[in-house]
């Protein structure tokens, strides 16, 4: 039954050496935790390792689109923010209705379903002035529904944008434009306070898991680790799946030559809906796994900056090579959170006193520019260079 | 006219006022070896366009094949699909992957997202490569990166692809340009080859290497037919040599 997968490994240990590499991490990482007792590594350090996972995992997806396919996506941080509200709908709903119950369980008279239903639209929606639940909260009780919607919501906006896009031949550098115009777009309705998402104050308290209050974060923490090492191990595995299949041929075609692959007959568009498609369902899965970490979402985090970002990781680790994309969102964004984390040691000129946390940014500017100039391939091709060299020598 | 495999009937176009093409008619049977000449200018490349769905006509229509199947509302992966293989001016392979690769990407498989993804390599398919690879002079170079091979190895390389892709009727673009002398003789012999089972249109500047094809020329002029016929016919014709030879 394993006879292909098998066969599929065999002929790309990359990849296995690739799960090695994160199985390794994940048990040095559990050993290491606050939950194993040794607590070497902090539960808050935990999470920013698990966050980190999601976004290796948010930028394979952007490999598969811009390394791959060819298609400069600026906004597939959209799909990965409404992942993260579609999942926290379900924590802040089902969280929010447990303590309405409880503290209704001492009232004298039992409330009505009707009165816990207006407690809990109060509890939640009460900080933008309403209390009636909006339509879109409709499936907020059903976690199985709730988990379909991080799949079909972002992935239904991936196929109207994508289709009209591509079906129009908008291309390059326009089709960047109008995809960091969706994510805005996206960002500046979720921040009124009548998009049924609590505006500006989005949604909290997702690192509390429903019915789970006695389970410490330090045990929480490291479940969610887990299923983002998890996550990142089947969607570097299905894309490597992909990029090596004949549809890989074919979207690394569309990248190099697209009117060539037209005239071999195939349908450039559904090739480009499709990969779109499936790399924003990915985000969105990534985004779903990373917010309960980050225990809060709120629409700044769509803004169209956040999809630059992904897009210089991905150019920083080498497009068109999965891990390349692992290590320049792992790299580039843990390194990013030590220089604007006020970690980094302060540089005293005498004169000026160099402040990461206000120069990190111009570094990162500077080092993409550097890599898009010198070093196309990006730091992955340091680990091309040296695996050819082991396999020379 | 009925028996023909592509008939062109009184197309026109232009770009912001000027002609390319200029009430442009005429017709390609099955198996047919034509070459098409003309000078810079003349409306060669954009006949290519129409026939292939790049561009539209202003007026006038296409017609493909034994059930009359007009080409102007398809789209280019339509038409190709249909069985009009184009092969450009420019070599133009993907340079990123192997030989093996291109071919089979051209192979007449199922086209859509979902049979690709799951597409299988197999027994037959890989026989076809390999013969097609043979016949093109890279059976040897199968699994080398299309990007390095020579100039006229990647000319080779396209026509394998277009073989593989089993048009009907073969657009071909400047073969010979760029070409050695024994690399264009090995180009003539293809397309006779090629064109015993299917039509192919060859666009070439090169007037020896069309002497050399031995078939039917049509010498286009400012976006329309000025002559037709073998090649001693339309180079004795006066109208183009005043046009093109006489420079």
């Amino acid at each position: 039954m394993n006879g292909p997968l098998v066969k599929f490994l065999l002929r790309n240990p990359s990849v296995m050496v690739f799960m090695g590499i994160l199985a390794l991490f994940v048990v040095v990482v559990t050993i290491a935790s606050e939950a194993s007792g040794y607590g070497l590594i902090s539960t808050s350090f935990v999470k920013t390792l698990g966050k980190t996972l999601c976004f290796c995992l948010v930028a394979i997806a952007m490999d598969l689109v811009w390394g791959y396919c060819g298609i400069l996506s600026l906004g597939h941080f959209a799909f990965f923010g409404l992942g993260g509200y579609m999942i926290g709908m379900w924590l802040m709903y089902a969280r929010t209705e447990i303590i309405v119950e409880r503290a209704a369980a001492g009232a004298e008279l039992p409330p009505t379903a009707q009165e816990i239903s207006d407690a809990i639209g109060n509890q939640i929606f009460g900080v933008v002035g309403g209390s009636d639940f909006p339509a879109i909260w409709a499936f907020a009780d059903l976690f199985w529904a709730q988990a379909a919607l991080i799949v079909l919501v972002p992935g239904l906006l991936a196929l109207v944008f994508g289709w009209l896009a591509f079906r129009s031949r908008v291309t390059g550098v326009y089709l960047s434009i109008l995809t960091q115009a969706m994510t805005l777009a996206l960002a500046l309705y979720l921040f009124q306070n009548d998009s049924g998402l609590r505006g500006n104050n989005g949604l909290s308290g997702l690192q509390n898991l429903p019915g789970l209050e006695k389970v410490s974060q330090d045990s929480i923490s490291l479940w969610f680790f887990w299923a983002s090492a998890g996550a990142l191990a089947l969607g570097y595995l299905i894309v490597k799946l992909i990029v090596e299949s004949k549809l890989g041929n074919v979207i690394r075609g569309i990248r190099d030559d697209e009117s060539r692959v037209r005239f071999l007959g195939y349908n450039v568009e559904a090739y480009k809906l499709f990969v779109f498609v499936l790399t924003a369902i990915i985000a969105a899965i990534a985004g779903a796994l990373y917010y309960p970490q980050a225990g809060i979402i709120n629409p700044a985090e769509l803004a169209p900056i956040a999809s630059i970002y992904l897009a210089v990781w991905v150019a920083i680790g080498g497009r068109g090579r999965i891990y390349g994309a692992v290590i320049g969102a792992a790299f580039v964004s843990l390194l990013s959170s030590w220089f604007t984390g006020g970690q980094a040691p302060n540089i005293p000129l005498g004169f000026y006193t160099v402040k990461w946390v206000d120069w990190w940014l111009i570094l990162l500017g500077l080092s993409f520019v550097f890599v898009t100039l010198y070093a196309p391939q990006g730091m992955g091709a340091l680990i091309d260079k040296l695996s050819r060299k082991g396999r020379a020598s | 006219m009925s028996g023909m495999l592509l008939e062109v009937n009184g197309i026109s176009v232009s770009f912001d006022g000027f002609k390319a093409i200029n009430n442009l008619s005429f017709n390609i049977g099955p198996a047919e070896l034509r070459a098409i000449i003309g000078p810079n200018g003349a409306g060669k490349t954009t006949f290519m366009d129409i026939v292939t769905g790049k561009t539209r006509p202003d007026a006038g229509d296409v017609i493909w094949g034994d059930k009359n199947i007009s080409l102007l509302k398809k789209s280019e992966s339509d038409i190709a699909r249909l069985g009009i293989g184009r092969k450009f001016q420019k070599p133009t392979v993907f340079e990123d992957q192997s030989v093996r690769d291109n071919l089979t990407m051209a192979l007449k498989n199922k086209r859509g997202p979902f049979d690709v993804l799951f597409y299988k390599s197999n027994g037959p398919d890989n026989e076809k490569v390999e013969s097609i690879a043979g016949e093109i002079g890279l059976a040897d170079h199968l699994e080398q990166r299309a990007g390095d091979l020579s100039h006229g190895q990647k000319q080779w390389l396209e026509i394998g692809m277009l073989l593989a892709q089993d048009p009907q009727l073969l657009l071909v673009d400047e073969p010979a340009a760029g070409m050695t002398g024994p690399e264009r003789d090995q180009t003539v012999r293809l397309l006779r080859e090629m064109a015993k089972t299917r039509a192919v249109v060859v666009v070439e500047h090169d007037m020896e290497f069309i002497r050399n094809l031995g078939c039917k020329v049509t010498v286009l002029h400012e976006g329309s037919v000025l002559a037709e016929g073998s090649i001693d016919h339309v180079t004795e014709n006066k109208n183009v040599i005043d046009v093109y030879l006489g420079r």
